[in-house]
């Protein structure tokens, strides 16, 4: 019997379509390199899309434009609603309109050095060539961004960089600029390019002969399971933040077609790259179902303090200054309130853990901004952040103005995912994966404002691109069909999955497994992990699991509108992930980014990466439920710029 | 907190409906109303009976796929999204009765879960600026005037929830459609699709079976992002011109 910590050590994985020589010339010259598709054959080819977020959207329209048949799904009711949606700050170009000195080079070197030396330098270079060319696709499509009294487009600089390049339309640039992948997309589904399945949720994904040909989706009004065939799949699904249940995702961005691609064979790389942004809304109590994101600008003028004793009940006004701890200033005198995300969330779960957090259960700081209203006045305060203040209010029906925020932090963005070469194709050949979906570009630590530049480069410009060779160099496969044995397998497969889902009929919920699953992970798998607690929580796992198939409650048929089963059949992937993702943060004791390991911080409690040891991304390969998994390693090169460590203090 | 809840229950869409009625018990003023119909629906599993299905996602209040009519208002007494209505909006021992959007271009799925898939319709006719992918000139070669670009962007913040057609005594989709006309034609990405980009959306909508507009003005009112009912005249402004440049649809 394998232990739950067991894995073994494969064949390193080598990213094959990496063009080699300077990098700035690599992008042109895999373009160069790579087959195209007559034009007049590509209306031959059906690409999947599975997704319609920021790279999905852009995808779509994208292939569709360029004469292909897409064929693309979303679980919501519209394509307009993916979670894209809700990114507030902005979106990176190296545009230098500032003329402060930024540059493609600035934005990379900011990039791999924010991702803390874990992302590939060919792939974020490339990224950064990409930005600019995004930002005037998007004003051509109408995009809204903010402007100046002389019409021109402005920028703010955000997440600590020096240089101002951030492109926002008020608070709302994901909002707009998904709107504008919407619309394109819409023009496409018009002109009968695109073929759109509304409310329709991927299920498994279909492999014959080692190609990825199709997928099993589900109709979510109806229930129907149908099988859907091509020449190529891309998966432009989301990220996994999900898994910990609470986490500021849309309530029904899950893991599913990432998950069924990694045991199709997919590989799932850095799945313990996880982002938790430092000020988001604390719970109020176990209803709680989601958490809301306050703009992290916040930290610019509000200071962060608990009370220096434990258990200090008094309402914040009544704590004198004297007994008041502004930690982050204490700990970090240079940077202060502004240090990175990853430093500011562990550092209020610290004083949180020490019985110093404020609020319900006492898992909050407070955000103050007492100090800036006498600095800069309360109007100035109101002008900068009414929207902000207001939205604080409308939720904790508190008066931010009047008593300080509270804050914690929560789950926002998964830099893990599927394992992608430098054309976002995965291992299995013909699936890509492009957005948070794969794992690319955004190494163990995203930067503000990067995660829209990389959906729409990956959906806009990289992916149609990279397809092309791909369908080139594939360009006849035999005709699929359900009959085919595989087909016949995964249709089994899934249908059988669902039947048991509604036929347990336990005395538990989905939402309660959901639930404790999470909160293990918060625990265990969260903002610092222990070489001990992930094993508690390897051990853990399993055992949910096996309850889960003992007591799920599952109402309803198949064959109906059913959002339990919806939701249940994400747990069970959840169940399974949350295990490689604990797995992954076992294996890889240095801390790094977004992945503090308690074991591995310099003596000013600053995570300590080992270059050495872990200067790769673990690329793991699926062997079967509770089986111990194998570990691929891709070694990551540095060739422009080298990697240091932080220092904030 | 304790409550009443009268709630439209429908199998299916060809089912006919009716409210149920249900008690909840133990609801905090903390909670989203999205959260109070969570419990609900938690206590109707485990007693094995069907859930109550509603559309909801970012519970944020910016995906626009929250709708609820709640007490007969539209996302409910507050100006805002339904996932953004919270219990304290409430008092103990309220009855309080929830309705999904009521039109005959939004049918019923079940409960309170209606098709929307007209207003993305309506956005297929023409609520885009072709642009191919690549084809785009340097952004800043053409620079839009500040007002136009807030005026865009005051239009393009709709969420297509469609509070504003469930709150027109008429069911008229105005101000949806309106507001992405408004957003795309005063931008000049958008000017050499002006004229048909309004013919072929108010086309669409009429042919989506949403009622005419007699101003009443409910769908400003209920519209949680506050989109102004001057938008309905400067769509019949662009129309009226259209008509006159290039002749009726």
């Amino acid at each position: 019997m394998t232990s739950y910590a067991d894995y073994a050590t494969g064949e390193p994985v080598a990213d094959t379509k990496a063009p080699s020589g300077p990098i700035d010339e690599r992008w042109d010259k895999r373009r160069f390199e790579a087959k195209l598709v007559n034009p007049a054959n590509r209306r031959k080819h059906t690409v999947i899309v599975v997704g319609t977020g920021l790279a999905g959207g852009s995808a779509g329209a994208t292939l569709a434009e360029q004469g292909y048949h897409v064929v693309q799904f979303c679980y919501q009711d519209s394509p307009r609603r993916a979670h894209s949606i809700a990114a507030q700050g902005g979106i990176n170009a190296a545009k230098n309109y500032r003329n402060d000195g930024d540059s493609i080079h600035r934005l990379f070197y900011d990039t791999v050095k924010g991702g803390d030396f874990r992302a590939r330098e060919s792939n974020v270079h490339r990224l950064a060539q990409i930005s600019v060319e995004i930002i005037d696709q998007c004003v051509a499509q109408g995009v809204p961004f903010a402007r100046e009294y002389g019409g021109l487009l402005d920028t703010r600089s955000f997440g600590g960089v020096q240089v101002s390049r951030t492109f926002y339309a008020r608070g709302q640039t994901g909002q707009q600029l998904l709107l504008g992948a919407y619309q394109a997309l819409s023009r496409q589904i018009a002109a009968g390019n695109v073929e759109m399945h509304p409310r329709t949720e991927m299920l498994d994904l279909i492999v014959v002969d080692g190609r990825a040909r199709g997928i099993v989706a589900r109709d979510l009004v109806t229930g129907r399971i149908d099988t859907y065939f091509a020449d190529a799949v891309v998966l432009a699904s989301g990220g996994y933040g999900n898994v910990f249940y609470l986490s500021t995702n849309a309530m029904n961005s899950n893991a599913t077609a990432v998950w069924r691609a990694h045991r199709r064979g997919a590989y799932f790389a850095n799945p313990c790259f996880t982002q938790i942004h430092p000020t988001c809304i604390p719970r109020t109590g176990d209803h709680q179902s989601k958490l809301t994101l306050m703009s992290e600008s916040l930290r610019n003028d509000g200071r962060i303090w608990v009370p220096r004793a434990k258990g200090d009940t008094r309402p914040p006004n009544e704590i004198p200054e004297d007994e008041r701890d502004y930690y982050l200033e204490r700990i970090y005198p240079s940077f202060g309130n502004l240090v990175p995300r990853d430093i500011a969330s562990r550092a209020a779960k610290n004083v949180c853990d020490e019985g110093r957090g404020v609020g319900p259960g006492g898992q909050g700081v407070y955000l103050d901004f007492a100090d800036a209203i006498r600095r800069m006045s309360r109007k100035a305060v109101e002008a900068k952040y009414g929207n902000l203040f207001d939205m604080y209010q409308r939720i904790t029906d508190e008066d931010p103005y009047e008593v300080p925020m509270r804050i914690y932090p929560a789950v926002h963005y998964t830099m893990g995912g599927l394992w992608v070469d430098y054309d976002l194709q995965t291992t299995v050949p013909g699936l890509f994966a492009i957005g948070e979906a794969n794992f690319s570009d955004h190494g163990a630590n995203r930067l503000g404002a990067s995660a829209l530049m990389q959906g729409l480069a990956d959906g806009y410009f990289v992916l149609p691109a990279t397809i092309n060779d791909y369908l080139a160099r594939n360009p006849h496969h035999d005709e699929v069909s359900d009959e085919h044995p595989v087909v016949q397998e995964v249709l089994a497969e899934t249908q059988d999955r669902l039947n048991l889902l509604l036929s347990v009929d336990g005395d538990r919920t989905p939402d309660s497994f959901h639930r404790e699953v999470g909160e293990l992970m918060w625990e265990f798998c969260g903002m610092a992990r222990t070489d001990s607690g992930l094993r508690k929580a390897l051990e853990r796992i399993p055992q949910i699991r096996e309850e889960f198939w003992r007591r799920i409650k599952v109402p309803g048929s198949g064959e109906e509108f059913n959002q339990s089963l919806e939701k249940a059949n994400r747990v069970v992937d959840y169940l399974e992930l949350a295990e490689l993702m604990c797995l992954d943060a076992l294996h890889r004791s240095e801390s790094c980014g977004g992945h503090f390991r308690e074991e591995s911080q310099t003596p000013d409690g600053e995570a300590a990466r080992k270059d050495e040891e872990f200067g790769y991304a673990a690329a793991w390969e699926f062997t079967g439920t509770g089986e111990a998994p194998v570990l691929h390693k891709e070694d990551l090169v540095f060739e422009y710029v080298h990697p240091t460590q932080r220092s904030y203090a | 907190m304790k409550l009443t809840l009268r709630v439209w229950r429908q199998k299916n869409a060809d089912a006919d409906g009716t409210m149920s009625t249900y008690e909840v018990d133990g609801i905090s003023p903390d909670m989203s109303f999205l959260e109070m119909l969570d419990t609900l629906n938690e206590e109707l599993i485990l007693r094995g009976e069907d859930p109550v299905a509603f559309d909801h996602d970012c519970r944020e209040g910016i995906c626009g796929a929250c709708s609820l009519v709640i007490n007969g208002d539209a996302h409910g007494p507050e100006r805002t999204t339904t996932c953004q209505l919270h219990m304290r909006s409430f008092k103990d021992g309220d009855t309080i009765d929830v309705e999904p959007w009521r039109a005959s271009a939004f049918p019923v799925i079940k409960d309170l879960v209606v098709d929307r898939s007209a207003f993305d319709r309506i956005i297929q006719a023409g609520g885009y600026i072709t642009a191919p992918t690549g084809a785009a000139p340097e952004a800043h070669a053409t620079p839009v005037p500040k007002p136009d670009a807030d005026f865009a962007f005051e239009h393009a913040e709709c969420i297509g929830c469609g509070a504003c057609v469930a709150a027109c005594p008429n069911g008229a989709a105005m101000l949806f459609t309106s507001a992405k006309i408004n957003h795309l034609n005063v931008l000049p990405q958008g000017a050499p699709e002006r004229e048909t980009r309004v013919l072929d959306m108010v086309e669409r909508m009429d042919e989506e079976g949403f009622g005419g507009c007699t101003l009443a003005g409910e769908c400003a009112t209920a519209c949680p992002k506050g989109i102004p009912l001057m938008s309905i005249t400067q769509m019949n402004k662009e129309w009226l011109r259209a008509t006159r440049r290039v002749g009726k649809r």
